[in-house]
Parts: C-alpha cells; structure tokens; sequence
C-alpha cells in the first residue's frame, strides 16, 4: 500500500485518499474550441514526475497538490 | 491477555463545526472546551469534547439533549461567523473499544499506524474500517471512542466481533 504524505496529517495509507486527475489545468475564459478541447480532454500522461491533485477523503478532506514519478510511484518535491 | 471490550456507548449530541481558527476560539467559553484544538487532537472537558478532524473541521460531543440550547447559545456569541454549525446527533453512533489489544483489534479493519508513540492518548482523526468511514479517538492507552455512520454500525460492528472472535 502507498503511503501518501498529506500536508495537514502526514504519511496516510493511500485508501484514505481519491486521485483527483493531473494539476494545474487552467479553464479557458474565452470560448475557444481548441482551448476548451484541450481544458477537458488533452492530459500529458508522462512516463516521469506527474503533478496531481489528491483529496484525503477519509482524512481532514483537504484537496493538496503532489508529484508522483509514474514509474516508481514515489512522491518527489516538485522539479 | 485481558478480553477486549465493544460497547454501544448510550445517544449523544454531535454538532458538525466548519470554522476557521479564530471564530472557533470564540465559540470556547459557550462550549466549554477551548477550540480549536491543535489539529488531529481532541479537547474535553466534563461531558464535552472536541475533535480537530482536519484545519476547519471540528466535530463537537456533547451530553443527549443538548443539541437546542447549544446550538442556541453558540449562535448567540457575538461576532462568531463565519462558521458553519449542523446537528448530526442522530446520523451516527459511538462505539467504545476497551482492552490491551484494542489497538490490534481495530488494526484488523483499519490500516493506520496506532502503536501510542505516534497515536497517543487523545489523539483523533477520520479513518477507514473495512469500507465504512469512521472517526477514531484514543481516549485512553487502551481505550478508543469510534463514530461511525448510524447505517454503516451493523457492518462495522460485524467486522469487530469477527475480529475480536480471531484475537481471543
Ligand atoms: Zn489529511
């Protein structure tokens, strides 16, 4: 089991959390196809260190940013 | 090895509070606990408690009956918002494990670390048993205090006598 180290509680079993999709995805203000394309379905989906949002659900709920290498799974402090 | 216990604990108060520090800190006096407590701890004080659950989540216990003149009066402290304040009083129940291997028993369901040096005595977070969402308090070296889900306590408390049934 991963364990998951959330910024209000510390190292968690991974089971308490939901994997809430890659970070830092901007919404488009302009109603631009191609922007909006790219803001709901194009992701980067690399072979390397992933920033992703988490939620500890089953925790203090808080929603935190992480960066897991997706070879390895360990969680890395940002590049 | 001393039997381990599970008990229903009787009805209570539970008040959801929403609330940043400050504004939780001027609830203290109407409460009678100081809030809030340091994060991940429990505060008590006679028959009242509070559970810092997460930064702005703070789960109040409190003696059957008071959910009223609480809410009342915690509403009527001035300049108190903005908080979030909700009665779940009837929506879970408490369990109490007691015994030396309380902390084994409940690592049956629950994939936490609970040896005392990095969860002591008054320490208290949500958590997982099984499937079901609970809330863990240790109130004692051997005593937890378990809330959980009115609909989810059939299940959970399945869980723990087969568990208790492997320990014995
Ligand atoms: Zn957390």
């Amino acid at each position: 089991m991963l364990l998951i180290p959330c910024p209000h509680c510390g190292d968690r079993p991974e089971i308490e959390f939901r994997n809430c999709g890659e970070a830092g995805i901007v919404r488009p203000t302009a109603a631009d196809d191609a922007a909006w394309t790219a803001f709901l379905y194009l992701r980067s989906n690399p072979r390397g260190l992933h920033a992703e949002r988490w939620r500890h659900v089953h925790g203090c709920g808080r929603f935190f940013t992480l960066h897991r290498h997706t070879v390895s799974d360990r969680f890395e402090s940002a590049p | 090895m001393a039997e381990t216990i599970i008990e229903t604990l009787p009805p209570g108060t539970r008040l959801a509070l929403r609330a940043a520090p400050e504004p939780a800190a001027r609830l203290s006096g109407a409460f009678g606990v100081v809030l809030p407590p340091p994060l991940l701890t429990a505060a008590h004080g006679g028959k009242r408690a509070a559970l810092r659950l997460g930064p702005d989540d703070i789960l109040l216990l409190a003696e059957e009956g008071a959910a009223a003149s609480l809410l009342q009066a915690l509403a009527a402290v001035p300049g108190a918002g903005p908080v979030s304040l909700t009665d779940i009083s009837h929506g879970q129940i408490a369990l109490r494990i007691t015994g030396p291997q309380a902390g084994e028993l409940l690592n049956e369901g629950c994939p936490l670390d609970l040896d005392p040096a990095t969860f002591p005595p008054g320490a208290c977070t949500r958590t997982l048993f099984g499937k079901a969402g609970i809330v863990l308090w240790r109130t004692g070296a051997a005593v937890f205090h378990v809330e959980v889900a009115r609909s989810f306590a059939p299940y959970l408390r399945a869980l723990l006598d087969e568990a208790a049934a492997d320990l014995a």
